[in-house]
């Protein structure tokens, strides 16, 4: 029933748009706040190259944005589409995120844009800063409810299994709203879009700092960006993803896992710097570790334990054998055998009803698992380590090269001596894919880790999705790869463009190339 | 104020009526000006000044479909996942070609190229030929039924194929809603812009006003002769739990008429559909655009009533399990989700509808070719 290529590829396709989707957001939910406040320092000074700042950034924002929505329509399609059990059995909760984020946060968003383009000449200075503000709140707004919905999907509260509807029902609107999980990813996904569009700036200024044109232009874009990206990536990092890890069973494995930690070890436990993760044999092979830092990183304290993979999966066997449970007394229930005691037992084992449905990737029937497969399920409660520790340490990585990058960018800035440190503007410029590779895999940790579970303990990602084929798959796989490089071909090809043509291309007159164009014309003359 | 589940169940019907007449009259019309771009404007300065009618609007349009996608998902899952999956290509078409919008607006004015440009005008006729033309073919599939069911832990499986979606009486509906959108547009035009195309519009607003009531009429006909609608034979109660496994339908002869036949106050919006086009075609040659927007926007609340009316209370019939379709009472969401996303559209959608006439209000005139030239805020 559950063909392994068909589950890949619909995970496939949804990792790829997904990603795909995520290299145009951070530098919508952070350069909108940077246009904040360069059109804000505009209104109270009134210096006119505040004003171009703000419509030069906002011309390469524009380039940016429309992939941004473009993208983004798939993904709300996407969930109908390829998900459509998932869909079925979460909608009542997790459909609700999503359609509020549209009436709240993307209407604001989308009305607002179209006026910071095309306002300037229609609305007074206070009026369009406001519209810029808007838009602003509006993108962070909708990166609010997103995560919302992708924070129940790592730990779903609030909700509870109905067998009449046989689906997830929400029991509290408050408590979606106010995960933990959700609250800290939304801190942490934002302020990593404020660090992608301050290293943009930063960039791509350090470029005409480096070429010696615009300078003035240049030089006060780069210290906007130092400011707002220092200030961003010490959230970014003091406020990580991973004080999240310890709320929740499925975050515990996640954090279990980017550790690569098999054995719970006693409190504080270490930190593996390097080492290379083996499924197989559940042992981190040449690991080299630093006593007590991953206790202290992760639990914050120096007392609590990091709970290891052996022990959680263990622990999952029970949970199985209790889903099996459940699933027998749901069986009943839905062919019309309801009695109190069949409501009774279900109800008392209905938590571990997402643990028995991981044994329908062997047996549709669930209750009649054999003990191999039964094993096979509590191996699948983890997911594979090796991919998740790595990226995870690829993503801390350039955390702290860009830690390092805005220390010295807002130093030097202060010092006023930031055009003599090449090898800083060097550094800034070749630095811009850093926070795209950092946010792409602190995705990829957040989503590969919550495997094999769509919705965490409730509902397994193979058992999510369409009654599609193979070659539907395919088809439109092949079909997403395409457009979607065709548009990433055209996207990067103008952001180049207009980033190396600079201020210029707003047509001021004021700036380098038109001020070249115009002496060359007067030298002809 | 606690509402009773039933009486919910009833208004999230009406919610997702209007979040959909909305998306249609608003993204519709820039959709209708998409289906004008290679034909109405004849040089690239006049095609600007089509393009730049809608420019500040379409993306705040847009998000009447996204937020219409999103309320269906959190009122109606068991719809969301049986219609997109069922419709997987369809779907995936009305995406691709959605995708040419927000790049066709804010990429084609980067350069002066004529290739480019063009290029970009037949991206943005896409992107609004293809959506005005699906929708209407999907309605169509709605009315003839779909080839569905579900199994006993309500996972839908589709069994019919792409191409079955293209039969000739979805085809006739794809036609009304195309020809109503071109016309919507069209009046649009007329109304912001001043010039020679003000006046070319003209005609274009009467061929797709006439297309559109001669098919709305052919589809109307059709579905009273031709066409067997589904009944409810028994189902539990309205504000029982939902599930849609446990009522009885039947296929017959005239059931998409009972409606009407029970409530004849109803026939009021298929009256509204015939008379908005035919006003609006007359409005526009009388020179008097503004109400000629009006009535084109009452009659797109016409049509699509008229297809609701019809349907009430199926949102899905379907056409190979009927016992299996799905109406607003049975799949709908929990009585809490309802309540919490009533309150919610409640609150925010006069929020949204208010800053949006501010926008129009901010953004209005009319445009000509020579307004366009240099001006540093368009497209």
């Amino acid at each position: 029933m559950f063909d392994p290529t068909f589950i890949e590829l619909s995970r496939f396709q949804f990792a790829m748009t997904a990603l795909y989707h995520f290299l145009f957001v951070p530098l919508t939910l952070g350069l909108t706040w940077i246009l904040v406040i360069m059109e804000t320092v505009y209104v109270m000074t009134g210096k006119q190259v505040y004003k171009d700042m703000t419509q030069f950034w906002g011309k390469l924002f524009g380039i940016n944005f429309a992939l941004g929505v473009t993208t983004g329509l798939t993904m709300e399609f996407q969930f109908g589409t390829n998900w459509a059990y998932y869909s079925h059995y979460v909608g009542d909760v997790f459909g609700a995120p999503l359609a509020i984020e549209g009436l709240m946060a993307f209407f604001l968003e989308s009305t607002f844009v179209g006026m910071f383009f095309m306002g300037w000449e229609r609305l007074s200075k206070r009026q369009h800063l406001t519209v810029t503000f808007l838009t602003a709140l509006g993108t962070n707004l909708s990166a609010l409810w997103i995560l919302i919905a992708n924070g129940w999907m790592q730990n779903p509260v609030g909700s509870e299994f109905n067998w009449q509807t046989m689906r997830m029902e929400m029991t509290s609107f408050a408590d979606v709203i106010f995960n933990p999980v959700a609250q800290v990813k939304f801190i942490h996904t934002v302020s990593g879009g404020y660090v992608a569009a301050s290293m943009f700036v930063l960039g791509i200024s350090s470029y005409y700092l480096l070429k010696g044109r615009d300078v003035g232009f240049a030089k006060r874009s780069f210290a906007i960006a130092a400011g707002f990206g220092l200030a961003s990536i010490c959230s970014v990092i003091i406020l990580g993803d991973e004080s999240g890890y310890e709320i929740g069973d499925v975050q515990k494995v996640k954090l279990a896992s980017v550790e690569a930690e098999w054995h719970t070890e006693e409190a504080p436990a270490s930190f593996t710097v390097f080492g290379f993760p083996n499924q197989e044999t559940e042992h981190t092979d040449g690991a080299f570790k630093i006593p007590y830092v991953m206790g202290l990183i992760a639990t914050r304290s120096t007392d609590e334990e990091v709970t290891g993979l052996k022990d959680i999966m263990s622990a999952n066997e029970n949970r199985i054998r209790r889903g099996m449970i459940a699933y027998d007394y749901l069986q009943k229930l839905r062919a019309g055998e309801v009695t109190p005691e069949n409501e009774g037992f279900f109800e008392e084992y209905k938590d571990d009803l997402g643990y028995g449905l991981l044994l329908k990737a062997y047996t549709p029937n669930v209750t009649d698992a054999t003990e191999e497969q039964i094993a096979m399920a509590v191996k699948d409660t983890i997911p594979q380590v090796a991919p998740l520790f790595w990226s995870f340490r690829i993503m801390v990585a350039s955390g702290f090269l860009m830690l390092f990058i805005f220390l010295a960018a807002f130093y030097y800035n202060a010092k006023r001596v930031i055009e003599q440190k090449r090898w800083l503007l060097r550094l800034a410029l070749y630095g811009i894919p850093l926070p795209w590779i950092a946010i792409e895999t602190g995705w990829f940790v957040a989503e590969f880790g919550r495997q094999p579970w769509a919705i965490g303990e409730v509902l397994p990602t193979f058992l999510a999705t369409s009654s599609l084929t193979t070659t539907d798959l395919i088809i439109s796989i092949a079909g997403f790869m395409a457009f979607y490089t065709f548009l990433a071909v055209i996207e990067l090809w103008l952001m180049f463009h207009f980033a190396r043509k600079g201020p210029s291309s707003i047509h001021t007159g004021r700036y380098h190339f038109e001020k070249l164009a115009h002496s060359g014309s007067e030298s002809h003359a | 104020m606690i509402l009773d589940y039933e009486t919910l169940k009833l208004i999230w019907w009406l919610f997702v009526g209007v979040l959909l007449i909305g998306f249609a009259i608003t993204d519709g019309m820039d959709m209708g000006v998409g289906n004008l771009l290679p034909f109405l404007g004849k040089t690239d300065d006049e095609r600007r000044v089509m393009i730049n009618t809608v420019g500040p609007h379409w993306d705040g349009n847009q998000v009447w479909l996204i937020t219409a996608g999103g309320a269906i998902f959190a009122a109606w899952p068991a719809v969301y996942a049986a219609a997109f999956s069922g419709f997987y290509f369809a779907m995936l078409l009305v995406l691709f070609a959605l995708f040419f919008r927000p790049v066709g607006f804010d990429y084609r004015g980067k350069f002066e190229d004529e290739r480019w440009r063009k290029a970009w005008d037949w991206g943005l006729f896409a992107g609004g030929a293809v959506p005005s033309l699906v929708f209407g073919v999907a309605f169509g599939n709605l009315l003839l039924g779909v080839p569905f069911h579900l199994d006993e832990f309500l996972r839908p499986f589709y069994t019919g194929s792409f191409w079955a979606l293209l039969n000739p009486f979805a085809l006739l509906a794809g036609v009304v809603s195309f020809a109503l959108l071109t016309m919507h547009g069209g009046i649009w035009i007329q109304m912001r812009t001043h010039g020679e195309i003000t006046e070319r519009v003209k005609g274009w607003i009467t061929i797709m006003g006439v297309v559109a009531i001669a098919a709305f009429a052919l589809a109307g006909l059709w579905l009273s002769l031709g066409i067997d609608g589904y009944r409810i034979v028994s189902m539990p109660a309205g504000d029982a739990l939902p599930n849609p496994l446990d009522k009885s339908v039947e296929i017959t002869a005239g059931a998409w008429l009972a409606n009407y036949q029970a409530m004849p106050w109803t026939l009021i919006f298929p009256a509204l559909g015939f008379a908005g086009m035919v006003l609006t075609i007359l409005m526009s040659r009388a020179n008097r655009p503004g109400t000629g927007f009006v009535t084109s926007s009452l009659a797109i609340v016409g049509v699509i009533m008229t297809a609701g009316v019809s349907m009430f209370p199926f949102i899905m019939p379907s056409s190979t399990n009927p016992g299996h379709s799905l109406t607003l009472f049975d799949a709908s969401s929990s009585h809490l989700t309802l309540t919490v996303m009533f309150w919610a559209t409640v609150i925010f959608l006069p929020i949204v509808i208010s800053y949006t006439l501010w926008n129009y209000h901010k953004m209005w005139g009319k445009l000509s070719v020579d307004e366009m030239k240099d001006r540093f805020s368009a497209y």
